[in-house]
């Protein structure tokens, strides 16, 4: 993974410096607050509902075990002793003290770890696939070029202050989208032309929040060299002509859509012919010289152990159920990429108390090369581990809560903080995640309706990605109470799809039992293997209307 | 006289006025001194001022500096006003005058001008910032100077990081 050099040293170093000074300004009353704003939230601090939060930067989801046990010992001592991942691949603190933050981001520093850009209307944390470099039907690991954006996003002069917050991603599995590039701002798709030249498919426009898109392609194929000088023309195109006169109409989506994908397009490829070839323009020497921090790890010549797996999954009926939901196929054999699942019933979906951060990291440096990824659905993957270790390492994580076997499936939630903690909320979150939990508990019936993406709301805002859900929730209030609405036929995948709202909102305490009518409905309908969405698509949202409203 | 802040964070004097746009119906009116006017009223009316070297303009942030194409270096001083910081439409402006419209002279921000937005101007290519008046102009220099170096190429440098390493 990307190691620093002494330039991001001293950048970095230089930065925490600065923030300290404007803390020190903004807390001397030198800062209004609306100035002082944009200054916190670009270095991650943000409040919310009961205190600050401090969203801390997991470039493209990558952590290395020092890295875990420096975010433990922060949350220790400067928080109440746990961590929550985000649906956006970084980690949040829920209750730093202002001015504490600087100390903070020095602490991060130390370790190679920022909050740059983590909020604000600014370049974000560029995200990707959490199986980069270790699945088999990959165009080429995205990671490198994923570092390559952070380093030309990270400060750039010109978009500080972008009409509202800009969020990229890239993926570069043939058949799968695990980062859901279609509904950012810009997306990427990893391909190769017809003279097996790499490049990248385009999409830009898309979006979650009060009006969800899908992003329309407007490049089919931009050669990976021109990666930077075309972003730097999107950018500018938005920069200049997105909307600054309207909060819930300035993302980028709105400006497409409003001079079309064609005319924005139009707009982009002039402002590129300009610059195309500046010396912005990657170079071989350059794109080689970050590919060199992705190399495959140490891999050993693991022995054949088929045989003993299928006799301990033979054996171990919760084993086998483990292995067949949490653990995926490798690149190397021998190897296997395991997910530890952060959904345990019971506790808030993506939350780690400093122990757990712990933990893992002495999984990661048992079982991985001492590396993490942080997934999108919250959850933490080792992406290397020896497929004779799988026994053990699942007997290890098993009391520590990281082996429930649910990964993909209905319970596996994507869920925001929601009221409990988001001062933005309609309604809560959390509750309704685990009251969904527990009506769906047997494991066995769980695991025959399949893999269902649910994805909860607190507010419009999307943070729980509820549109793209297979069965989305977004939070409303109705004259002061918490109601919920469904929407259903979301995807986040090859296929994206914004969901159809089913119809008027529900009481909390009816979740449960709605979306069991929901499931009912799917498995009275579905054909042999036939997936929820598959079936959804095929019958309708009537039936469901029909039995839900009945 | 405004203070004046350069890109070393040194503070000098001048005395250039901003002649706001005037209002419906009413006319420009060119003060004796040297004065910045409202960029598309300079090109209506170019030949009015050429006898003058002490005009030049100034652009708000959704106007587009293209229409300064060609005779931007006919020009000793242009303005670029920031009507909120938050507005990030002039760090676009600055550098389309500099990259593609090649402007030399001098690059003047203006309006809310703040001290933490100094060093993204500087490498937009601004060279004097008029620093909004209740802000402290000792504390320029600084707020210049935390970074030495960026990731990336702009108007400063043509240079992004990934080629100096090499
Ligand atoms: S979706 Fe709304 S409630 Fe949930 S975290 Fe985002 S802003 Fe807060």
């Amino acid at each position: 993974m990307y190691v620093y050099d002494e330039h991001d040293r001293q950048i970095a170093a230089e930065r925490v410096a600065q923030f300290r000074d404007q803390t020190e300004r903004a807390l001397a009353g030198e800062l209004r607050e609306d100035e002082f704003l944009p200054l916190r939230l670009q270095n991650g601090l943000y409040v919310q509902r009961l205190a600050p939060m401090l969203r801390i930067a997991v470039p493209y989801g990558m952590l290395r075990s020092a890295q875990l046990r420096r975010l433990a010992r922060i949350t220790r001592d400067y928080d109440k002793g746990y961590a929550h991942f985000t649906t956006r691949q970084n980690v949040q603190l829920n209750w730093p003290a202002i001015e504490d933050v600087p100390d903070i981001l020095a602490e991060l520093a130390e370790v190679e770890m920022h909050a740059n850009q983590t909020s604000g209307n600014c370049i974000r944390n560029t995200t990707t696939d959490q199986f980069s470099g270790v699945q088999a039907d990959e165009i080429t690991d995205p990671r490198p070029y994923c570092e390559i954006i952070r380093q030309w996003s990270t400060f750039h002069p010109e978009f500080a202050f972008l009409p509202r917050k800009f969020k990229v991603a890239v993926n570069a599995s043939e058949h799968t989208d695990r980062a859901a590039i279609q509904v950012h701002d810009i997306g990427l798709q990893m391909v190769r032309n017809e003279q097996g030249e790499l490049g990248f498919r385009v999409h830009v426009g898309g979006g979650l929040g009060r009006t969800p898109m899908v992003g329309p392609v407007i490049r089919e194929f931009l050669p990976e060299h021109d990666l930077l000088t075309y972003l730097e023309a999107v950018l500018r195109v938005y920069n200049r002509y997105g909307r600054r006169d309207n909060k819930f109409k300035a993302r980028i989506k709105i400006l497409v859509k409003a001079l079309t994908p064609e005319g924005f397009a139009a707009k982009v490829e002039d402002e590129w012919s300009h610059i195309k070839d500046s010396p912005t323009r990657l170079t071989d020497e350059a794109i080689n010289r970050f590919k060199g921090y992705f190399t495959e790890p140490d891999y050993q010549q693991v022995p054949d152990v088929t045989e003993t797996l299928a006799t301990q999954r033979f054996e171990n009926r919760e084993f086998d159920q483990w292995i067949a939901h949490n653990v995926d196929a490798h690149k190397k054999p021998g190897y296997a990429i395991v997910t530890l699942t952060m959904k345990k019933t019971g506790t808030p979906p993506g939350d780690v108390s400093d122990r757990q951060l712990e933990q893992i990291a002495d999984l990661a440096d048992q079982y991985s090369f001492g590396e993490v990824r942080v997934t999108h659905q919250q959850n933490v993957v080792l992406a290397d581990v020896r497929k004779d270790q799988l026994f053990e390492l699942w007997q290890s994580i098993t009391p520590m809560g990281f082996a429930t076997a649910n990964l993909n499936t209905l319970t596996d939630v994507i869920c925001c903080p929601g009221g409990d903690y988001c001062a933005l909320a309609n309604a809560k979150s959390i509750p309704v995640a685990e009251a969904i939990q527990r009506q769906f508990d047997d494991m066995d019936y769980l695991y025959d309706i399949g893999n269902i993406d649910l994805n909860i709301s607190g507010c419009m805002n999307a943070c729980g990605h509820h549109h793209v859900g297979n069965i989305g929730v977004l939070g409303v209030d109705k004259k002061g109470e918490e109601f919920y609405q469904i929407s259903l036929g979301g995807s986040s995948h090859h296929d994206a799809a914004i969901g159809k709202i089913l119809g008027p909102s529900f009481a909390r305490d009816d979740m449960p039992e709605v979306i069991q009518k929901i499931i009912n409905v799917y498995v009275d309908h579905r054909t042999e293997e036939e997936p929820f969405l598959d079936t959804y698509r095929r019958i309708g949202i009537e039936p469901f209307k029909e039995r839900v409203y009945a | 006289m405004p203070d004046v802040i350069t890109s070393d964070g040194s503070v000098r004097q001048d005395d250039w006025v901003i002649v706001p746009t005037p209002a419906e119906g009413e006319s420009l009116v060119v003060p004796p001194e040297p004065a910045l006017i409202p960029a598309g009223l300079w090109l209506a009316g170019k030949e009015h001022y050429e006898g003058r070297d002490d005009i030049g303009v100034w652009l708000d942030s959704h106007e587009e500096p293209e229409m300064l194409a060609g005779v931007v270096n006919e020009l000793p001083v242009i303005a670029v006003n920031f009507p909120k910081f938050s507005d990030g439409r002039g760090y676009s402006i600055a550098r389309l005058l500099r990259e593609r419209l090649n402007y030399r002279n001098e690059l003047r921000a203006v309006g809310d001008v703040l001290l933490d937005q100094l060093q993204f101007m500087k490498r937009c290519g601004f060279d004097t910032y008029v620093l909004r008046a209740d802000k402290d102009i000792n504390k320029a220099a600084r707020c210049l100077n935390f970074f030495t170096q960026g990731y990336q190429a702009a108007t400063d440098t043509d240079i992004p990081l990934f080629r100096r390493r090499a």
